[in-house]
C-alpha cells in the first residue's frame, strides 16, 4: 500500500504544477500587475510612480513566465511565476499582497470553516441515510413518490434561499439564534447551529436521492433476497445487510470530501460572517490578491488529491477484497 | 442543541450575538463591511480605514464637531496657526501679501505638553531604563502573535519630533503614501528626501529589512523647533495645507514604534504598524481580527478633552449640547463586527444589536420599511421605526457623482459651439431628479456644478442654478423642457438626434464599471434618457480595472464617476476640471481631460486664496465657464441617511471627519431593556413543527407495520 501511496503522491506533482500554471494563467489573463497595484493603492491620487514602486516591492515588475532580458537560469527564475508560485511546493505560502503571513491566516481560519463544515457533513449524512432508508423501505408507495418529489423540490432551491429564509425564520421571527457572527471556542455553538441546520436541510434533497439509489441497488441483490427468504424482518434486512453494503459508496463519497472541509463554504461563511477559509478566498479574489488565491487553489488541489488517496484507502478498509497495488 | 441551550441560558435573548458578560456594559456596537487594508497613517486614505484610525491617531487639528460650515480647531496643538509668508529672499511678507509674491509659507505648530501615548510594548522599559522589546530575535518572538502577547507596556509624552517623524515617513519608498506626490509639490525638500531614502534603502543602509531610522535623515522643510514645537515650510501659498494637517497623514508617530515593528520576524506575524496603530487618541485598538471583529478600548492615558460648548442653533433643540463641557470620551469600548451582507446587518440593527446604521445600510430592500415620504416631499421615518424610538439623521454629503464626457473624444469632446450644445442638450435630457427618485429613494440633490453644499462657493436656489440646464420659475429651479434639448441638439448638427453623415441616430458609448441587476436597471434608464433625443446609447460594461485603464488611456467616451472631499474647500472639487490635472498624460484626477485656459487661469488665482468675496467671484466665473462648456452632466450630491437607536446620543453627521466616536454617549439600561423586549424567544412554532413531523410519520409507520405483516404471512 505504501508503494501505491508514494506512486499516487508522485503522480500529484505534475497535476499540481498544471493547476499552478492554470491558476497563474487565468489570474493574469484577467488582472494585470498594474490592476493589482491600483486596487491595493486605492482609488484616489494613485500616481504611475506609486504603481511602479508597488510592483517592484512585490516582485510584480518582472515578466510573467519568461525573462528574455535575463541571462542563464534567471530567464526562468527572474519571473513572476517563479518568484510567487514555486515555493508552494514546499508549502511556503508566502505573504499576501498586504504583507500578511498566509500560512498563519490559513491555520487560524480553517477551524472556523471546520466548525461549520464538519457538523454539517456528519449530521447531513446521518439524516440523509435515515430518510433514504425510510424511502427505500417504503419504495413504490405514495410516501416514496411524495418523498422523491419533495427531494427534487429541495434540490431545486438555491442555498441562498435556505440561508435567507433560515435567518428570517430562526433569528428574526423566532429569535432563537444570532442571525450572524462567530466566536471562538464553545461560544461558537450558538453561531454555528443555524448554518449547520441550513446546510443540512439544503443537502437533504440531493443526499437522500443519491443514498436511496444506493439502498435500492443493494435491495435488489441476491443476498437480500436470501435474507428475506430466511424470514428476517425487513428492518433487520435493511440494517444488518443493506446498510452495511450500501455504506461502501456512501463512505467513499464522504471520505473524498473530508479534506475539502478545511476549505470552507464560500456562500455560507459570507452570509453568516464566519471567518473561515471560504470567505478568505472570496475576499482574496475580490481584492485581486494573487498570493492568497494561488495558495488557496493549491491547498484545495492538494486536499482533493489527499481525499482521493484516502478514498482509495477506505475501499480497502470497507471491502477486504480490494488490494491497493 | 445542548451548546445552544447552554449558551442561550446565560443570555437574556437567545439571538444575542454578544457574550452575556458584556451585557449592560458601556460598549458601542457597530459593523464594517470590508476589511480595512491599511492602518498605517502614512497609507490610510479610505473611509473604512479612517473609521478606526481616526479614533486612535491625533493630528494637530480637528474639525469642530458641531459647527457648520466646517471649521478647524486645535486637537493636540495649542491653536490653529496662521502661516507666515516669505518672499524669495527670505523676507517676511504681510498676511495679505499677493499670492504671486509668496515664495514660502511657514506653519509653526505648538503642541500641548503632557499628552501621552496609549500603553504600548514599544515603550516598555526594564528597571534600568532599557527598552524591553526593542532588540528581540526570532526565538524571542516565537510565541508572540499579537500585540497582547507582550506582557509589559509603557508610554511616553507626545513631542513635536513625533510629528516631524511622521511627515518624513510620507516619503518612505516602501510605504507608498498616496499623498507623497502631492505633498512633494508643497513641502520643501520632500521630493529630494524620498530620493535620499530610496538611495539609503538601495545601498542596504538599513538595520532591519526596510527599516530606516528617519531621525538620522533630516528633511529640509520640516524641523523640530523645540520639544513642543515644529515648523513646516511650504512652497508658495497653499491655504488648504491646514486641512491636510487635520488628517491622519499628519498624525504623530513615535520612532520607537517604527523600530519595534521593524524587528526581524515581526512582519511575518503581522506585527506591523499596518495592523496595530499606536496613538494618543481616545481609543486604542486592542483586538484586530478584521475577519471577525475589531475592538477599540478607551485609552487610559487619554488627555483632557471636553465636549464642545457651542454649535449651530439647532443643536440645542436636537439635544446635542447636553454634554457640553463634559470630559471625553463617554464610551468605554467599541466593537466593530464584520458584516458583509446587507440583510443580517439590517436585521441586527432592528434587533438592537447594532446601535446605529451606516448610510449605506438603508438599501432599496429595507428603505420602505424604514423611510416614508411626507406630503411635502420630505423624508421621515415610518411609524414602526418611530415606535421603536429610532431616529433619522440626514445630511448632504460633501461629494459629487457626475457623468463625464471625454473632452478628447472626437464626437462628444472638443470646445466648438456645436460640441458645447451637444453636451448641453444631453445635460438637459438626463433627468437627474428622476434618477434620484427612482434609484436613490430621494437620497440626493441635483448638482448645479461640481461644488457640493457646505463647501465655500456653493449657492443654492435660483442664484446658484446652472442656467444651461435649469430655469428659474416662480423662484424655483426647474429643469429645462426636453424641447430645448432637442433644439440645442439640432444646432449641434444632429437634428432629431440623427447623424447627418449616416442618417442614422447618433451613436454614443457609455462606459461603466458596474455590473449586476441593479446596475443594469440604471443603465437601461440611462439609455432611455438619451433616447429622448433619439440618441442611441451603447453601454460598454467592463470591470473596474478595465474601466480605469480606459480612463487612463482616454478611450472612454461617456462615463460616470464621483469624488468625495478630502477637505472642505472648493479647490478640492474645482481641481477635477483643472487642465494640468487631466487624466491622460498627467495622470491627474481630471477624468474628462477638460482644458480651458480661462478656467485654468482663474483656478490658479483662486486656489490659494482665503474664503473672501473676491474668491467667491472667481469661483462663480469658473462655474460659468464650466457650465457653458459642460464637460460633465453635473449629476448629484448624495444625501446621507443615518438611522440610530434612541439610546445613542450626541450623534451628528459629519462629512469631513471620522474621529466622532469620542462624542457619542449611550444609555445602556434602555438598550438592555429594548433588546430583551424586542427579542423574546418563540418556541411554540418549533413545537408545532415537531408535532407536524410526528403526525407526518404516522403513514410511514402504518405502511411499515402493514409490510411487516405481509412478510410474516
Amino acid at each position: 500500500m505504501i508503494a501505491y501511496i508514494v506512486r499516487r503522491a508522485l503522480y500529484a506533482i505534475p497535476i499540481l504544477i498544471g493547476v499552478n500554471l492554470l491558476t497563474f494563467a487565468l489570474f493574469f489573463f484577467v488582472n494585470t500587475p498594474d490592476d493589482m497595484a491600483r486596487l491595493h493603492l486605492g482609488v484616489k491620487r494613485v500616481t504611475p510612480e506609486a504603481i511602479a514602486s508597488w510592483k517592484a516591492d512585490h516582485d510584480y515588475d518582472k515578466p510573467l513566465l519568461w525573462n528574455s532580458q535575463a541571462a542563464g537560469l534567471d530567464k526562468v527564475s527572474d519571473t513572476i511565476f517563479f518568484r510567487h508560485s514555486l515555493k508552494l511546493f514546499v508549502f511556503d505560502f508566502g505573504r499576501a499582497d498586504d504583507g500578511r503571513d498566509i500560512s498563519y491566516d490559513v491555520s487560524n481560519r480553517m477551524w472556523a470553516s471546520l466548525a461549520i463544515a464538519l457538523p454539517t457533513l456528519l449530521v447531513g449524512v446521518l439524516i440523509n441515510i435515515t430518510v433514504a432508508m425510510m424511502l427505500a423501505f417504503l419504495r413504490g408507495s405514495y410516501l416514496d413518490t411524495w418523498g422523491m418529489v419533495i427531494c427534487v423540490m429541495m434540490m431545486s432551491v438555491s442555498l441562498l434561499f435556505y440561508i435567507i429564509a433560515g435567518q428570517y425564520l430562526f433569528s428574526k421571527l423566532l429569535h432563537l439564534v444570532p442571525i450572524s457572527g462567530y466566536a471562538p471556542g464553545f461560544a461558537a455553538a450558538k453561531f454555528v447551529i443555524l448554518p449547520v441546520v441550513i446546510g443540512t436541510i439544503g443537502g437533504i434533497g440531493a443526499g437522500t436521492r443519491l443514498y436511496r439509489t444506493f439502498f435500492l441497488e443493494e435491495m435488489g441483490k441476491d443476498y437480500v433476497r436470501t435474507a428475506r427468504a430466511k424470514g428476517l424482518s425487513e428492518v433487520r434486512v435493511l440494517f444488518r445487510h443493506v446498510l452495511k453494503n450500501a455504506m461502501i459508496p456512501i463512505l467513499t463519497g464522504v471520505v473524498v470530501v473530508i479534506p475539502l472541509l478545511f476549505i470552507g463554504s464560500l456562500v455560507m461563511e459570507s452570509f453568516f460572517g464566519i471567518p473561515g477559509l471560504g470567505s478568505y478566498t472570496i475576499d482574496a479574489i475580490q481584492h485581486q490578491d494573487f498570493g492568497i488565491v494561488r495558495a488557496m487553489v493549491f491547498l484545495g488541489s492538494v486536499l482533493y488529491i489527499v481525499g482521493l488517496i484516502l478514498t482509495d484507502i477506505s475501499y480497502t478498509v470497507v471491502d477486504p477484497r480490494i488490494r491497493l497495488q | 442543541m445542548f451548546f445552544l441551550l447552554a449558551s442561550s441560558a446565560a443570555s437574556a435573548s437567545w439571538n444575542d450575538p454578544y457574550p452575556s458578560s458584556d451585557r449592560g456594559k458601556n460598549i458601542l456596537y457597530a459593523s464594517f463591511r470590508e476589511r480595512p487594508k491599511h492602518f498605517d497613517p502614512a497609507r490610510a486614505y479610505s473611509f473604512n480605514e479612517y473609521n478606526i484610525i481616526a479614533q486612535i491617531y491625533e493630528p494637530p487639528f480637528q474639525y469642530h464637531y458641531l459647527k457648520r460650515p466646517y471649521s478647524l480647531v486645535p486637537l493636540t496643538a495649542t491653536q490653529v496657526p496662521q502661516p507666515h509668508y516669505y518672499d524669495g529672499n527670505g523676507r517676511q511678507l504681510p498676511a495679505n501679501a499677493p499670492t504671486a509674491d509668496v515664495a514660502y509659507s511657514v506653519y509653526e505648530i505648538h503642541i500641548r505638553p503632557g499628552i501621552k501615548y496609549q500603553p504600548h510594548p514599544c515603550f516598555a522599559r526594564d528597571q534600568d531604563g532599557h527598552y524591553l522589546y526593542q532588540d528581540l530575535n526570532r526565538e524571542q518572538l516565537r510565541d508572540r502573535h499579537t500585540i497582547a502577547d507582550f506582557p509589559h507596556t509603557g508610554t511616553r509624552e507626545l513631542v513635536a519630533a513625533d510629528y516631524v517623524y511622521q511627515i518624513k515617513r510620507l516619503a518612505h519608498p516602501k510605504l507608498h503614501s498616496p499623498i507623497l506626490s502631492l505633498m512633494s509639490d508643497y513641502i520643501v525638500g520632500l521630493r529630494d528626501y524620498a530620493q535620499v531614502l530610496r538611495d539609503a534603502l538601495g545601498k542596504g543602509g538599513n538595520e532591519h529589512g526596510d527599516y530606516l531610522d528617519l531621525t538620522r535623515y533630516p528633511l529640509a522643510g520640516v524641523e523640530e523647533v523645540d520639544r513642543y514645537t515644529y515648523r513646516i515650510k511650504i512652497r508658495g501659498k497653499y491655504p488648504q495645507f491646514r486641512f491636510w494637517m487635520a488628517m491622519t497623514f499628519f498624525a504623530p508617530l513615535p520612532p520607537e514604534a517604527d523600530r519595534f515593528f521593524s524587528q526581524p520576524g515581526m512582519a511575518e506575524k503581522n506585527l506591523t504598524l499596518q495592523w496595530y496603530p499606536i496613538g494618543t487618541g481616545p481609543y486604542m485598538l486592542t483586538v484586530n481580527n478584521p475577519n471577525l471583529r475589531m475592538v477599540l478600548e478607551r485609552n487610559p492615558n487619554f488627555h483632557d478633552e471636553r465636549y464642545p460648548r457651542g454649535g449651530e442653533p439647532s443643536d440645542e433643540v436636537a439635544a446635542l449640547l447636553r454634554d457640553a463641557g463634559a470630559r471625553l470620551p463617554f464610551i468605554d469600548r467599541v466593537i466593530y463586527s464584520l458584516e458583509k451582507e446587507n440583510i443580517p446587518r439590517w436585521n441586527k440593527f432592528l434587533q438592537g444589536y447594532y446601535d446605529k446604521s451606516d448610510p449605506s445600510d438603508i438599501l432599496a430592500e429595507s428603505f420602505d420599511q424604514a423611510i416614508q415620504l411626507t406630503s411635502g416631499g420630505d423624508t421621515e421615518l415610518t411609524d414602526s421605526m418611530r415606535a421603536r424610538g429610532i431616529r433619522l439623521l440626514t445630511s448632504v454629503g460633501t461629494a459629487t457623482y457626475y457623468t463625464g464626457f471625454n473632452m478628447l473624444d472626437p464626437v462628444v469632446g472638443g470646445y466648438s459651439e456645436k460640441k458645447r450644445k451637444l453636451r448641453q442638450a444631453i445635460s438637459i435630457a438626463v433627468d437627474e431628479e428622476e434618477r434620484i427618485s427612482i434609484f436613490l429613494n430621494g437620497r440626493g440633490i441635483p448638482a448645479q456644478g461640481p461644488i457640493p453644499p457646505g463647501i465655500f462657493g456653493y449657492e443654492g436656489g435660483c442664484a446658484g442654478r446652472n442656467p444651461y440646464v435649469y430655469d428659474c420659475i416662480d423662484g424655483k429651479v426647474k429643469r429645462k423642457p426636453i424641447e430645448e434639448a432637442r433644439r440645442l441638439l439640432a444646432q449641434a448638427g444632429y437634428p432629431d438626434g440623427r447623424d447627418p453623415k449616416t442618417g442614422s441616430p447618433l451613436l454614443l458609448y457609455f462606459d461603466s464599471p458596474q455590473a449586476g441587476p441593479e446596475a443594469k436597471a440604471v443603465l437601461d434608464w440611462t439609455i432611455k434618457q438619451y433616447k429622448k433625443l433619439n440618441i442611441q446609447l451603447v453601454p460598454r460594461v467592463t470591470d473596474y480595472n478595465r474601466f480605469q485603464e480606459k480612463m487612463h488611456k482616454g478611450n472612454a467616451q461617456i462615463y460616470r464617476w464621483g469624488w468625495g472631499a478630502d477637505y472642505p474647500d472648493p479647490e478640492n472639487f474645482l481641481f477635477l476640471l483643472y487642465g494640468p490635472n487631466k487624466k491622460v498624460g498627467a495622470e491627474g484626477e481630471n477624468a474628462s481631460n477638460y482644458e480651458s485656459s480661462g478656467f485654468d487661469q482663474l483656478f490658479e488665482r483662486m486656489k490659494n486664496m482665503d474664503d473672501t468675496p473676491e474668491r467667491l467671484v472667481l469661483i462663480q466665473r469658473m462655474l460659468e465657464i464650466a457650465r457653458a462648456d459642460a464637460p460633465w452632466v453635473w449629476g448629484l450630491h448624495p444625501k446621507e441617511f443615518t438611522i440610530e437607536h434612541g439610546w445613542l446620543h450626541n450623534n451628528k453627521p459629519h462629512n469631513m471627519t471620522h474621529n466622532t466616536v469620542k462624542y457619542l454617549r449611550l444609555d445602556t439600561e434602555l438598550r438592555a431593556r429594548k433588546r430583551q423586549q424586542w427579542n423574546p424567544p418563540l418556541l411554540w412554532p418549533l413545537g408545532v413543527t415537531f408535532a407536524l413531523l410526528a403526525v407526518g410519520a404516522v403513514p410511514a409507520v402504518v405502511t411499515y407495520v402493514r409490510r411487516e405483516r405481509q412478510v410474516r404471512r
